[in-house]
């Protein structure tokens, strides 16, 4: 199970990392929401690995689950969620907007905002 | 008694917000008026905290009445008092700014977002829970990729774009850290943290050295320290200029957080982490100072000059943060103060003259005469001035108390040539940059004889604010300093600060 979970996070991480490194905004979202699934479950670890066991002060219960690791995950999952939606639209109207959709900005003197003398 | 009062530099900007979005979102003009009313009851409620906290108290604020360290708590202290005043009086300059300038009529939701964006800011100084300050940091982003994005523009998009990946990519870095410290220490309450970690054997300290480390690796993101800065210069560069204004303050937010962590959770004091990141610090704050005054020097555009003018403001902060003395810090928040204000007015400034020079704009090549010539002129002569800390303005006292303060550090003097050299090279940039842009014009007969068309004086008088508020700081430079020395002294004591959070016990 240990082995299972970091392995997963571990490749999640890599993958992740790889994509975000990428010239082109789509694999580069991609990695992003592949790391944010990699922080989620290394956070449920951090409240360390418990299967099958309560989170609630029970009487008779001697072991439990940790409860804020899981409080956590989800404002992460919200956070990260809606963070996602944001570049998706933002990378839509930048793509829109500049007909490409490299993520590194055009030189300089090309910019028609500014207007070279 | 102060009660509620703490929360309410929180909870204000963000019921204003959601109530500019529902109620008036097609009337810029009410907008405007409860916006500007909204920042003025902020810098009220924030000076109220400021004279509170001014007695040496530390106020605990439980929300939903939970005790710590199971529930949520904000904690004003000297600091935090300090920050939220700042935050709260460059807000509503700079607000002026944008309103006297019609920026924030370019594009839609400009004064919601705004005061998102303060409540993130303002929770992110006064919170007092690790997990609390990530979700803080989340709400000051997403307002300022909206802000960032104001009037849109291609390139302003792709700037965007890519201030929101590394941002993402930074908040990801966090989420990793909180973890880390939440499964080595089981609280994320900062005042908890701070005795849990002290319990910590040395032998089993490896996960809490790592998780203090990605913490600082974070907050050194948010400060924009090299080689964490590539996100800054085109960011700062293609926002609005109101908005790259307000993000002067938000460069300090990664300053604020890493003062605090590593005073009151990382202190000196704590044998593990002892010396983890001094050196880091001095050594990437000295890189910072000397790559920002260099790109000042070899900007070509007015844009990327203010925005490397901010990176060497972040740098100089830096190094006087690295010392975690008393003497070091007090100057630290001094010098925060000063480059808040100081690099707020230089974007400010920066704008004025790309509005007024029509097809030049923020190329450093000669242009049109502007008008309102010598108004302008003089106005960048006094934002070079306390930019590059020349006196009598507040640059040259607080580079004055770095220096004064860093002078036993083994690294002096490294951080005094890097300091005294790269003033010099930052006024050779600036008076490179205003040379062409004031002297060098070029008249044609046509445009001398028209009569200039009348301009709108608000943006000036922020303009001018911004600059008074630095003679302000230089002139009461003896009260300020007092303050913050009493700051710096109940930061390097954190015992007062975790017993007034955890209570009694």
């Amino acid at each position: 199970m240990e082995l299972l979970m970091a392995s997963a996070i571990g490749l999640m991480t890599a993958a992740g990392l790889y994509l975000v490194l990428r010239l082109r905004t789509f694999p580069v979202i991609l990695g992003l929401s592949l790391l944010t699934y990699a922080v989620n479950l290394f956070l449920f670890a951090s409240g360390r690995l418990a299967v099958n066991m309560p989170p609630v002060l029970r009487k008779g219960v001697e072991t439990y689950s940790d409860p804020l690791p899981q409080a956590l995950v989800l404002t992460a999952i919200v956070i990260s969620f809606g963070m996602t939606a944001v570049v998706v639209m933002m990378a839509l109207g930048a793509y829109l907007t500049a007909r490409n959709d490299d993520v590194t900005l055009p030189p300089e003197d090309d910019a028609t905002r500014e207007g070279e003398a | 008694m102060i009660g509620h009062w703490i929360v309410v530099p929180v909870v204000l900007p963000a019921v204003l917000a959601a109530v500019l979005t529902l109620a008036m979102r097609h009337h810029i003009g009410l907008q405007r008026v409860f916006s500007v009313a909204g920042s003025v009851a902020l810098l009220a409620v924030a000076l109220g905290l400021l004279g509170h906290a001014g007695t040496g108290a530390i106020e605990v604020y439980e929300l939903g009445n939970w005790p710590a360290p199971f529930g949520i708590v904000l904690v004003l202290d000297r600091l935090s008092a300090v920050m939220v005043v700042l935050t709260a009086a460059l807000a509503l300059i700079v607000l002026l700014y944008a309103i006297g300038t019609g920026w924030d009529a370019r594009g839609r939701n400009f004064h919601p977002l705004w005061q998102f964006q303060l409540m993130g800011i303002c929770g992110a100084f006064l919170t007092g829970d690790a997990f609390n300050l990530f979700v803080f940091f989340e709400v000051l982003l997403i307002a300022s990729y909206g802000l960032m994005i104001h009037a849109g523009g291609a390139r302003r998009l792709k700037a965007g774009v890519q201030y929101v990946i590394y941002n993402l990519l930074g908040s990801t870095l966090f989420l990793f850290a909180l973890g880390t410290l939440y499964a080595v220490t089981g609280t994320l309450n900062m005042a908890d943290l701070a005795l849990r970690a002290a319990e910590i054997p040395a032998g089993d300290s490896a996960l809490l050295r790592v998780g203090a480390m990605l913490l600082f690796l974070v907050f050194a993101i948010k400060a924009a320290l090299l080689p964490l800065h590539f996100w800054l210069p085109n960011t700062y560069a293609e926002a609005p200029a109101p908005v790259a204004a307000l993000f002067a303050i938000m460069t300090k937010v990664g300053a604020y957080a890493i003062l605090r962590f590593y005073t009151l959770v990382f202190g000196p004091d704590l044998g593990v982490t002892a010396a983890l990141i001094d050196r880091i610090l001095i050594y990437g704050a000295i890189l910072t100072l000397v790559v920002g005054m260099i790109g000042v020097l070899g900007a070509r555009r007015l844009g990327r000059l203010a925005a490397f003018a901010a990176i060497g403001s972040m740098g100089t902060l830096l190094v006087a943060i690295a010392g975690f003395t008393e003497a070091s810090t007090a100057a630290a928040v001094y010098y925060t103060l000063h480059s808040t204000l100081a690099g707020a007015l230089l974007f400010l400034v920066v704008d004025l003259v790309r509005e007024r020079r029509g097809a030049t704009a923020g190329a450093l090549v000669p242009g049109p005469r502007l008008a309102q010539h010598g108004m302008i002129t003089a106005l960048w002569f006094g934002t070079a001035i306390a930019i590059a800390g020349m006196p009598p303005l507040s640059g040259f006292l607080g580079k004055l108390l770095i220096l004064d303060a860093t002078r036993h550090m083994e690294a002096v003097w490294l951080i005094w040539a890097a300091i005294l050299a790269t003033s010099l090279v930052a006024i050779l940039g600036l008076a490179q940059a205003g040379s062409v842009v004031f002297w060098k014009t070029t008249d044609s007969a046509d445009s001398a004889g028209t009569p200039p068309a009348p301009q709108p004086a608000l943006p000036l008088v922020a303009c001018f604010t911004l600059l008074g508020g630095i003679v302000a700081l230089a002139v009461f430079a003896g009260p300020v300093m007092r303050y913050l020395e009493a700051m710096a002294a109940q930061l390097h004591a954190p015992a007062a600060y975790i017993a007034a959070v955890l209570g009694q016990g």
